[in-house]
């Protein structure tokens, strides 16, 4: 309970705390200066909005932080059980149900936003094997989408080839690409890594902005074909409608391979390595075999998702590829919880669906938006759904017939 | 720590109602504009006419985008005061695309189901030509105020897409003309920001100018937001051109000649309309005295310029660069509906093909491709801190 | 010509030398905090801009006060700094401290959204645009130093970051805070049982590398003459590149690794492209990485299982 003396005391905290958020924003929020001009207006009246709303916001922080403990701060997870599989298995199926008759029940803008958020559920189930998975922090990854996507726009500008054609080469083509970057940084770990794979990233952007000759520069490639259905002219709406189910039919792919690959020997070996390097060595994993796997079976949804992106927008230009994609892809990864499927498509909906539905808040959509990552790794750093790891106490049946030596 | 399964699946359970709850927004939110696409055909004239407008209204290129929301918004409300159009009134829908493609294809498949009838916009050329592909299928005539990127009009491909804004290959003829006629240069060196328009438009004057015989002695790009341009400033000292010719907009170009001029560079430096902006002047100072800048013709004397600029101003709001362009157009797009008396985009497009217009660019009629015609460019100096329209 | 050759040569060196400072001295807190918590503070660039920002109130205010260009340059940098550091400090209260135990990816998460949030912060209260920062530095044209030119501004700023840097070297080698932080760099239990207040030191940490990012955003603003929103995340993401090519956690490193880093970019743009400067620099990084996959000065640790 609260008693009167902890209030006053909390109350007190709460003033202080206002009070300095007062002096910090004291110097941008109330003053407004036009150097050239010599002109100086103030904004008094913004301070007190700072000082009310920081008063009533560092209450509910700091009583959520005093009374709400996260789980798991350590890096533990917990053990594998049947009913969370099950419950697991149920609430993805409930989703795919409710996605797959969603065009039927929305509008064409409706679908179209949901193939974006689709493209990145798929975006973050390749990242979640290389990042949440291996434990290679990548912050490059949007180089293998523009890869994807580029294949497709080029593809088709140069040799005519179509949706289909391209959809596996755009795949295998950023997998290739993937395994070729993963080579040189196989030794680097951590956040080398992250840095080394982010200026990869950047690399490839800026090759394709001035490589003007072949990639049309910044200005992109236009008029990029929609995929076409045994040949017949389709409407706008159709388009959407048939691409939402293409993309559907990819997502589903993606999840079940995605699925079947974490329960695999080479997803076991995965994980082995993310916790453990040496000793995942010294038990006879090949490093270099499994990070590149891992590496070009990422790149390669990325590689297939870029495709998808091409022919939704129709239209490709580099600056579509920048950093900000990469860090919106990792956030769907670690706010989903590392490793969870489930939590993936969850993390995805919310971070593409969210600024959509934060419109009404009009110029403030951005900053909630930055708040809410913010506030959601503060309360709960282990994501939305807690990373999952098989064991052997509980489900013997699990992992019956399966032996992790050669 | 071990948790219990009905805490677990407690917590499973909140996520999915959270997820369910955002679908269903979805569902409901967009069950209403549904019923207002439905009946295209055969409107009762009580219905209003709806336009779209679409650009970047947020984001760093937001300055670009509001001010043309702003003058269609006055011009609207000027025009519904007075009765509509057809007896009918007019319904602005202003949605944002950030200027990023792949937003600009999902707001224009927002405002086709919105049931517009026209768009002005958009603003950037890449989002332009990403949300045509949309446009294209549905037939919505589409006039932009400000995409000046020449392929989006190149060999009819759209033929529902106008612009009240001349495409950036006359603007680089205009520049290379100027700079061999009137400055009589023989070396010149071009920069470019690497985006979008300052490539395109940097790309397109060095073709000009080699056509022309002039040598073209570095071509090369800035990173915008780069700490400093002091390695590239030396090597323009280094070529010792007589022209330096930018592309791009005028953060970079006010850096880049104001790091020059320190630097004792003498040649001269021309521009195309992304410097034209008063900030320009004020950021750099003494340093951009002489400038030469490509905009379009000066129209601040027209009578109906004044006007606008002064139904803005009594709203605390400017024309930017866009927005009398982005009045322009839908004066010309109300005009259009008025004279084909219909509002299905084949006559309108007919219409607008057919009309000449008085708006706030003076008189304008657009081409066969939908280039406008009558507004043209000019070139601009930097005089005591003002840009003056030069007669050569 | 081979005057003019080396007369180029050396100017491209002063170019390289400018950044390479710069880069250095934002680099320094990135590798500071890295060296104690292990974090990557993604936040850092939006420190840099926001010291840039009350720079410009600080000046705005003073020279409409009618003080002279000394004082202002003075109060101007005080502000930024004082501020700066109060702003490193809030963010590491309000976006890393909860999370600390939790794994290395959530403390990174929190400072990409920390990001997005102040960027948006100063658009909102201050403006999206590009707004024009005074030279606070005193206006001479520039002149010839051993046969190139040189501005004045460049002198100054690589002059300020060597100081700024070797103060730093000796505080963390003398001073009883400095030996904290490096006591907590090697071993956070251990400092915390010999009775170093470790939290305490940890915030000293960011409010030290925000103070120096702080001294460079004045710096080069005054340079450059205009900011915005946005600066901050180039030079940043340079900044981060640089600590990492010296070996993050080192100080030296971060020193040496912005001067290459400058060099680079600065040769690249005078003797191939400026288009292609960005790939020279990221190139270098990844094959000195290669061949040191822990940074030019920095050590790898042998570990045990």
């Amino acid at each position: 309970m609260l008693t009167k003396g902890m209030l006053a005391k909390e109350l007190k905290i709460n003033l202080g705390l206002s009070l300095w958020m007062v002096f910090l924003t004291f110097p941008l929020v109330a003053l407004k200066v036009d150097y050239l001009d010599k002109t100086l207006v103030w904004h008094l009246d913004n301070l007190l909005w700072v000082a009310l709303s920081s008063f009533l916001i560092s209450g509910v922080w700091r009583y959520f932080l005093h009374h709400y403990q996260p789980k798991e701060r350590l890096n533990t997870g917990h053990r594998f059980s049947f009913a969370e599989a099950l419950a697991n298995e149920k609430a993805m199926l409930f989703f795919l149900c409710l996605l797959s008759i969603s065009p039927l029940l929305t509008s064409t803008y409706q679908t179209s936003i949901l193939i974006t958020a689709m493209m990145y559920i798929a975006l973050g189930l390749g990242l979640n094997i290389v990042v949440g998975m291996a434990g290679l922090l990548d912050l490059g990854y949007v180089a293998f989408y523009a890869c994807g996507a580029y294949a497709y726009g080029l593809l088709n500008q140069y040799y005519g080839l179509g949706f289909w054609q391209v959809l596996l080469v755009g795949g295998f083509m950023a997998a290739f690409l993937g395994v070729i970057l993963g080579f040189p940084v196989l030794r680097l770990r951590g956040d080398y890594l992250a840095i080394v794979t982010l200026g990869f990233g950047e690399i490839i952007r800026m090759v394709l902005e001035n490589e003007e000759e072949l990639t049309s520069g910044p200005s992109g490639i236009a008029n990029i074909p929609k995929p076409s259905f045994f040949g017949a002219e389709l409407s706008y709406h159709q388009n959407i409608l048939f691409l939402f189910y293409i993309m559907l039919a990819i997502l589903l792919l993606a999840i079940v391979i995605t699925r079947r690959l974490q329960l695999s020997r080479i997803g076991r070996a995965w994980m082995a390595i993310r916790e453990n390097e040496i000793a995942a060595e010294a038990m006879g994993i090949d490093l270099t075999k499994t990070k590149l796997t891992a590496f070009g079976i990422g790149a390669f949804w990325a590689g297939v998702v870029g495709v998808v992106f091409a022919a939704k927008s129709s239209f490709i230009n580099p600056a579509s590829f920048a950093f900000h994609e990469s860090a919106i892809i990792l956030s769907i990864v670690v706010l989903g919880g590392m490793g969870s499927i489930l939590g993936v498509v969850l993390a995805a909906l919310i971070l593409v669906l969210l600024p959509e539905y934060l419109r009404f808040l009009a110029e403030y959509r951005m900053l909630f938006f930055g708040a809410i990552m913010v506030i959601m790794m503060v309360f709960r750093p282990q994501g939305l759904i807690s990373r999952m790891r098989a064991g052997y106490d509980r489900d013997p049946e699990m992992n019956a017939g399966e032996n992790l030596d050669d | 720590m071990k948790l219990s399964p009905f805490l677990l699946k407690n917590f499973k359970f909140t996520l999915l109602l959270l997820a369910g709850l955002i679908l269903g927004l979805g569902l409901t939110s967009c069950e209403k504009k549904k019923g207002a696409s439905s009946n295209e055909a055969n409107t009762p004239a009580s219905e209003p006419i709806i336009i779209g407008v679409a650009g970047a209204h947020s984001g760093d290129l937001a300055p670009y985008g509001l001010p043309p929301k702003h003058t269609v918004a006055i011009a609207a409300a000027e025009l519904n005061k007075a009765g509509g159009v057809l007896g009918r009134q007019i319904k602005i829908i202003a949605q944002d695309d950030v200027c990023k493609p792949g937003i600009a294809t999902d707001v224009a498949s927002k405002l086709i189901s919105q049931g517009v009838i026209a768009v002005i916009g958009h603003i950037c050329s890449g989002a332009t030509n990403a949300a045509l592909s949309v446009y294209r299928g549905a037939k919505i005539p589409v006039i932009s105020p400000s995409a000046t990127s020449p392929e989006l009009t190149l060999e009819g491909q759209n033929p529902y897409f106008f612009r009240t804004i001349p495409h950036d290959a006359a603007q680089a003829i205009v520049q290379a003309d100027f700079i061999v006629k009137h400055l009589k240069a023989k070396r010149v060196v071009v920069v470019h920001d690497k985006g979008d328009y300052g490539k395109g438009l940097a790309t397109l004057v060095k073709k000009e100018l080699e056509s022309k015989g002039v040598e073209i002695l570095l071509f090369e790009g800035v990173t915008p937001g780069a700490v400093d341009y002091s390695a590239l400033i030396r090597k323009i000292a280094q070529a010792n051109p007589d022209v330096v010719a930018f592309g791009g907009y005028h953060p970079e170009g006010s850096k880049i000649v104001t790091q020059a001029r320190k630097r004792d560079i003498k040649a001269a430096f021309i521009s195309g309309d992304g410097l034209k902006d008063p900030s320009f002047i004020k950021i750099g100072g003494k340093f951009v005295e002489g400038y030469y800048v490509t905009s379009p013709a000066d129209i601040s004397t027209l009578a109906m310029t004044i006007k606008v600029n002064e139904q803005l101003k009594a709203k605390g709001q400017e024309a930017g660069n866009f927005g009398l362009q982005a009045h322009a157009a839908f004066t010309a797009l109300i005009k259009a509906i008025e004279t084909s008396k219909s509002t299905k985009p084949e006559d309108i497009k007919t219409a607008l093909m057919q009309n000449k217009v008085a708006t706030t660019l003076g008189e304008i009629s657009f081409d066969k491709n939908g280039d406008v015609v009558g507004s043209g460019f000019s070139v601009y100096q930097v005089e005591d801190s003002k840009f003056k329209q030069l007669a050569w | 010509m081979s005057t003019d050759g080396f007369q180029y040569f050396l100017e491209l060196f002063f170019s390289g030398l400018t950044r390479g400072s710069i880069y250095a001295l934002i680099a320094l807190g990135y590798t500071m905090v890295y060296g104690i918590i292990g974090l990557i503070n993604f936040a850092h660039g939006e420190v840099y801009m926001i010291a840039a920002f009350v720079g410009l109130t600080a000046a705005g205010a003073c020279s409409i006060m009618g003080l002279g260009t000394i004082s202002i340059l003075i109060i101007a940098l005080m502000a930024a700094m004082i501020w700066a550091a109060a702003y490193g400090y809030t963010i590491e209260k309000v976006a890393y401290s909860p999370l600390r135990g939790s794994s290395r990816l959530a403390p990174l998460i929190s400072a990409i959204g920390m990001s997005i949030f102040l960027r948006e912060y100063v658009i909102l209260v201050q403006t999206a645009d590009f707004v024009s920062f005074p030279s606070l530095i005193f206006e001479i044209a520039d002149f010839k130093f051993l046969g190139g030119y040189i501005q004045p501004t460049e002198m100054l700023i690589t002059l300020v970051s060597v100081v700024v840097m070797v103060t730093l070297f000796l505080f963390m080698g003398y001073s009883k805070s400095g030996k904290a932080m490096r006591a907590i760099e090697q071993d956070q239990e251990m400092a915390r049982l010999l009775g170093v207040n470790v939290d305490k030191v940890i915030s000293l940490t960011f409010m030290t590398g925000s103070a120096l990012a702080a001294v460079g955003a004045i710096l080069i603003s005054s340079h450059i003459g205009q900011i915005n929103y946005n600066i901050g995340f180039i030079v940043g993401i340079k900044a981060f590149t640089a600590a990492v090519l010296g070996g993050i956690g080192s100080i030296p490193g971060a020193a040496l690794g912005g001067l290459i880093l400058g060099l680079t970019e600065s040769f690249a743009t005078g003797y191939v492209s400026s288009d292609y400067e960005d790939v020279f620099a990221f190139s270098l990084l990844v094959l000195i990485l290669i061949l040191r996959p822990a940074g030019l000065l920095g050590t790898s640790t042998q570990e045990k299982v």
